[in-house]
Order: structure tokens, then sequence, then C-alpha cells
């Protein structure tokens, strides 16, 4: 048998919707409550009200994983991932089946949750590190270090309610992240503080995973599951849906049950993501040929293309696109420049706005493409769909038309356009 | 900003020369953390509290220095609070009433001894009783044995207590009285008011969670058990064997015991065993109520 970090075993969850949550129970409701109880038990819309309020957020989810392995839970809202994260970090128990964890745990679900507003920044250090289970010795031990990763110093004897809510996020943070634990559970705790910030973050997080420490990370930033991770695990609805590498699993994830990254419909208007004016009903990646697919030769254009409802006559509308790489940066955004419908007010209507990416201009590598469309004068956000479609660009071979050229080795940077080079010569004498 | 797409690559390449972290080779532990539905009454596990006693050090240190901070007059209130008490009940039951006290003990000092174990007790109860409901953000983000947040709640009481018994020296000298060798029992009585607050607090805390009333009942649960306590007169009021079963109220106990170690008054003999047993049925009961409910707390505080 080989060692193991953690073992879930057909882990179970369930709620009790507007009891969990919301509308807290008053002694008056549970006295009356039980006035009624005998004589609803007999009847059977008692039942179908019983079943209508339980809610299973898991639903026999197992999995193992090995010590030193860095796995990221995706999934979309609502699927599990947070009750699952909250089972293992000891925060709620399950309703049915068991977890094993070998090691000691630290759990990282928000930073600053220990936090009290009126105490120092140094004082907090002290009581946020003893409430994720650390003790003083090792605090006092690491504390100028966490000062440092914070870079907080001259704040330090400032309340915490006087910061800013990024030297905040920062402090909480550098304490949680100097946790020793050997398993580390992580949610969403990167959708705070500013960019720059939450690369250092990631690549403390690298570290970690380099020690050979457990990690379990939750989050909606799929570029930053794909850096960390080797594995993923996909929930959907409670129960794992795929579990093997995250290149598999992120791919997965997005594709939605159409077989593909390049297309995403909504078919329900419903659930389309959209606003008063404007609402998203289909996102697809084609080639030259006008085919929908998610693999191009970094030579080849891009064509994307959103089709969209208008819903009210007059508006004039920004259709654009911005393209974020597996690293999590942001490339470059589109704007709608079609000189046909620019500055020019819409009728209600179906359109389809698609831009070309010219070919040899993106580096290899898998693109997310986030369509949105605010409506102008005032602006209005109508949809800004996150993660809505990706594709992926693969290089060509060298000696081939792209910017490569002849070198065979890596390349640098976020975008690798082709551009024109001249050279003049002038012989020795 | 030139520069940071390029750090990032170095990065990456040096992910990608690392590859795959290899895992150390570590055997299997004898004894890994379970995580398992638990059914009915529940475990106490105080160990899992030992292992945090760190944590409630600094759980007690932040409700002190937080409470300190936020005032004006900070640690003064401590002693303000039962010493304003002690001039109001001086003047409306030992001048107005002129309640008796035992032998020739002046009125101001029989309540201010009286007043200082029932403060630490309402104070202690009050917090502890909101204290799980209040630190709710905590509960639903991270892990440690939740017993640790109405206990350190009860225990700040006691830094309260300590400044208000520095009234007390002093009073004891203006009025000239000292104490009998019953005085190094003063700890025991102390003790019982914390397992008493400790008892009820645990109790209270853990149904404020389900039931949002317990809110609005402690003010009024605390008025009137100060009524139904002998801070204002004494229990010598009563005679036997009523006394004995007025110790019933754990609280009775505790009162008539630092009188009797500060004051020299009668000893309170077998009502202080009745007080024991209560204080330790509420303390007991209560552990063993909190543990049950513990599990639900992070899903409906």
């Amino acid at each position: 048998m080989t060692s193991l970090a953690i073992r879930v075993e057909n882990l179970a969850k369930e709620y009790h919707i507007g009891v969990a949550r919301g509308d807290y129970a008053t002694l008056r409701d549970r006295i009356s409550h039980m006035l009624q109880a005998p004589f609803a038990r007999f009847g059977a819309a008692g039942q179908a009200r019983a079943a209508a309020e339980q809610f299973w957020a898991l639903r026999d989810v197992s999995f193992e994983v090995q010590p030193g392995e860095v796995v990221g839970i995706v999934g979309r809202n609502g699927a599990g991932k947070s009750t699952l994260l909250k089972i293992l970090s000891r925060i709620t128990e399950p309703t049915r089946g068991r977890a094993a964890i070998y090691g000691r745990v630290g759990s990282l679900l928000e930073v600053g949750s220990g936090f009290h507003p009126e105490l120092t920044g140094r004082e907090n250090i002290y009581l946020n590190g003893a409430i994720l289970g650390m003790r003083k010795a090792e605090i006092d031990r690491k504390f100028d270090e966490i000062v440092a990763f914070a870079e907080v110093e001259r704040f330090l004897d400032t309340q915490v309610k006087f910061y800013s809510s990024g030297m905040y996020v920062r402090l909480a943070f550098a304490v949680a992240a100097h946790l020793e634990p050997e398993i580390l559970i992580v949610d969403e705790v990167l959708a705070v503080g500013d960019a720059a910030f939450q690369k250092k973050c990631l690549n403390k997080m690298q570290d970690v995973g380099h020690e050979g420490r457990t990690v379990l990370f939750v989050s909606h930033n799929l570029p930053a599951v794909t850096r960390l991770c080797d594995r993923a695990i996909l929930l959907r609805d409670g129960v794992v849906a795929l579990d093997g590498s995250t290149h598999q699993v992120v791919g997965a994830y997005l594709n939605a049950g159409n077989g593909t990254s390049a297309e995403r419909l909504w078919p329900d208007p419903a659930t389309a993501p959209g606003g008063a004016v404007a609402r998203l009903r289909a996102m697809r990646v084609r080639n030259e040929a006008g085919q929908v697919t998610d693999t191009f030769d970094i030579r080849q254009p891009v064509y994307l293309e959103m089709e969209y409802e208008v819903l009210q006559d007059g508006a004039v509308l920004l259709p654009h696109y911005w393209l974020e790489n597996d690293e999590g940066v942001n490339i470059f955004s589109l704007h709608d420049v079609d000189p046909e419908w620019r500055q020019r007010p819409r009728p209600a209507g179906w359109y389809r706005s698609t831009a070309v990416i010219p070919g040899n201009l993106l580096a290899e590598g898998v693109i997310y493409v986030n369509p949105a469309i605010i409506t102008l004068n005032p602006n209005v956000a109508q949809f800004d769909e996150t993660y809505a479609v990706s594709f992926n660009v693969a290089d060509a071979p060298a000696g081939a038309d792209t910017a490569r050229g002849d070198w065979t080795g890596k390349m640098y940077g976020v975008v690798r356009p082709l551009c024109q080079w001249q050279t003049e010569f002038k012989p020795t004498e | 900003m030139g520069n940071q797409p390029r750090k990032v690559c170095e990065n990456m390449s040096l992910l990608e020369a690392q590859g795959r972290p290899v895992p150390p080779e570590e055997p299997v532990r004898p004894q890994p953390l379970l995580i398992e539905p638990s059914k009915g009454w529940v475990a106490l596990r105080l160990g899992d509290l030992w292992e945090y006693r760190e944590l409630l050090y600094f759980l007690v240190w932040r409700d002190v220095k937080v409470r300190y901070k936020q005032t004006l007059l900070g640690a003064s209130w401590a002693i303000l609070q039962p010493f304003l008490m002690m001039v109001v009940f001086s003047f409306i039951f030992g001048t107005l009433v002129q309640v008796p006290t035992e032998g020739a003990i002046p009125y101001p000092i029989f309540t201010f001894v009286a007043l200082l174990p029932w403060q630490f007790f309402a104070n202690a109860l009050s917090q502890s009783a909101n204290s799980l409901v209040n630190s709710a953000a905590l509960l639903r983000k991270v892990y440690f044995p939740r017993l640790a947040v109405p206990i350190a709640s009860a225990l700040a009481g006691l830094v309260d207590f300590g400044f208000a018994f520095l009234v007390l020296i002093g009073l004891m000298v203006y009025f000239q009285i000292v104490p009998t060798l019953a005085v190094l029992l003063l700890p025991l009585f102390l003790l019982l008011a914390l397992v008493t607050v400790l008892g009820v607090g645990l109790w209270l805390s853990a149904l404020n969670v389900q039931y949002r009333d317990v809110r609005y009942i402690v003010p009024f649960l605390v008025q009137i058990w100060m009524y139904a306590s002998p801070v204002v007169y004494p229990s010598s009021l009563l005679d036997e064997p009523w006394r004995t079963l007025y110790g019933l109220n754990p609280m009775v106990g505790v009162i008539e015991g630092f009188r009797w170690a500060l004051l020299g008054t009668s000893p309170p003999g077998a009502m202080i065993g009745v007080s024991t047993l209560v204080a330790m049925t509420l303390f007991i009961s209560g552990l063993f109520y909190f543990r049950r409910m513990e599990q639900t707390f992070a899903d409906a505080v």
C-alpha cells in the first residue's frame, strides 16, 4: 500500500434549506412545530414539504490524494466545492461517508476572518496565527518574514481598521501562507488583492507544492489552477464528474457537455448572462474555414463570434472581448470597431459580432475568451462572461513562417507577433 | 511592468524543469484524522482544547484588550461599575429600606463583597452566551475547538474581577475589617462562580445559535437572578432547611462563601454542598450539550 495524504470515501452532505441559513428558528417556531408535528406526520403534504427543503450539496464523493500532490477542485457555483473543503477542514460534518487525513491540516478558507479591527497589525498576526493553529513560538519565529511578505512594516502598530483593504488582505494572506501544515486547503483566497500580490501568493503556493506538501486548491481562477495543479477534480451537482490531469479536467469544465471548449450556448433565455438591454446566447471560436475548433496553428487567424439578443431599441452597444492566457495574464482587449454600428443605436433583434485575430499574433498556449457587452452613455455592463470559451494555440515548427524563425528554444512573452525585419549592410573596408 | 512577463516565464521554465514534485517517502501514519458524521452524544475531546490552549489565551487577551481599547475610561469601568452599584444599593437598601446585615458589618462592604462575584457572573455570562453568535464569521471559516469561544469569554471576565478586587481591599482597609483564616478558601468560591458561569454559558451560547431568543432572555435572566441571590440581603433571613435549599441557586453558595471568607459571617455549611452539586451538574451537562450541538454551528450560525 502506498502512502496517502487524504482519503475521501462516499462523502455526502445534506442541507436543510431554510433552517440551515437565513431565517433563524425561534423558540416559538419550534414550539408551534412540535404541536403540529404529530398531525403533520400523517399528512402527505408534510412529507412533500420536507423533501423540498432537503438539498444534497455533496453526493458520494470519493478520491484519494498522495502526499505532495497539488490538486485543484473546479466546478461551477453550487457544485459542492466549498462544502467539500469545509468538511475536510472540519468546519462542518458530513451527513454520510468519511474522510481520513494523514498529517497536520491547515485551511485557508477566507483570509482575515480572524482579524479584529480594533487590534493592531502586530496583535492581529498573533491572534490570527493562533486561530489558524500556530503556536506562539512558531509565530515569533516567522514574525519578521510575515511582516516582510505583507509589506506592512510601517503600519505594524496601527489598528487594522485603518488599513486599506489591500493591506488587510496582504497581512491576512501572509499569516496564513506562513502556516506550515503538511496538508494545505485553500479556497478562493486569490479572488482578492491586486494583481501583483496575487502573483506573489501564487508563487508562494507553488513553493509550498514543491516542498512536498499536499495542497487542495479550490478556485474559479482556471489559469491559476492550470498553473499550480498537476491534477484536478471536476465537481458537478455534488458528484465527481471527472478526476484527472488538470489539462483534461479544465477542458471538460469548459466544454460543459458540448464536446468542445470552443463553443458555448445558452439555449434558455432565463439563464443566459445578460442585462436589461442585451443577452448573450452563444459564443464560438472558428477557423478561417468557418469550422468551430479549439485548436489553432499559431499562423492561423482566429474568429471570435458572439451571438446576442438586443431586447430594447435604441441603445448604443460596445461588444468586446478580453483574452487571458493560462497564467492569468490579460493579453489584450478587443473592442468592436465595425464602422457600420459604431455610435449607432441598435434596434431590438438577434446579432452576431465577429472579431478576427490575425495569425502570428498570439503566443502558444491556452487562451481564455471572455465576451462582454456594455451599453454606452451611460456605461452599463450587460454581461461579462468569464472563461466562456477557450482554445489552444499550437506552435509551428522552427523554420516555418513565424516569429520564431529558425530558433528552436524557448520563446518569451505573452504575444508573438510576426514583425517585419530589415537589415542594412555595409561591407568592411 | 516591462519586466513582469519575463519573470513569469522564468518561473514557468522552473516549473517545467522540476516537473511534478516528488512526494517524500512518508510512512502511513498509524492514526489519521478521521472525519465522520457523529451520532448522538459525542465524546468531549477535551484533549483538543488542551492542544489549542494558546488560542484560548489569545482569545481571552483579545477580549480584554478590545474591551479596554474601545472605551474611554478603559479599565476604570471595572472599578466604577461595582463601586457605583454599591453606592446606590447602600442608599436604597441600607439607608432607606434598612435591610439587616449580619453582625455589625457596615452595609456598603456587606453588599460589595456580594457584588464582586455577582458582577463577574453577570458580565461573564452575558459575554459567553453571545460569544458564538458574535464570532459567526470565524465559525464558518476556520476549524478550532468551539469550546474555546465561550470559555475564553468567561475567563476574560476574571480580569475585571481582579480590578474590582482592588476596590475591595481599599474598602476593607477603610472599614478596618480583618479577614479570618477562611480567606484562604476564597479562590475555591471564585472557582465555583466560574464553574457556574461556564455551565450556564455553555448551555446558553449553544442554544443561542439555534434560537436567537436567547440574546433577549439573557439580560432579563441576569436581572431576576440577582434578586434571587443574596446580593442586597443576607441569606440568614431564611431558616433551615430553607437556607440549604436556597443553595440550589449556585450563586447563593458563591456569595455566602465570599461573605464568610472575607467578612467572617456564619459559615455557609450544607448550602455550599448543594450549590457545588448544582454547578457541576450544569457544567457537565453544558459541556455535553455543547459538544452535541457543535456539529451544527457552522451551518446554523
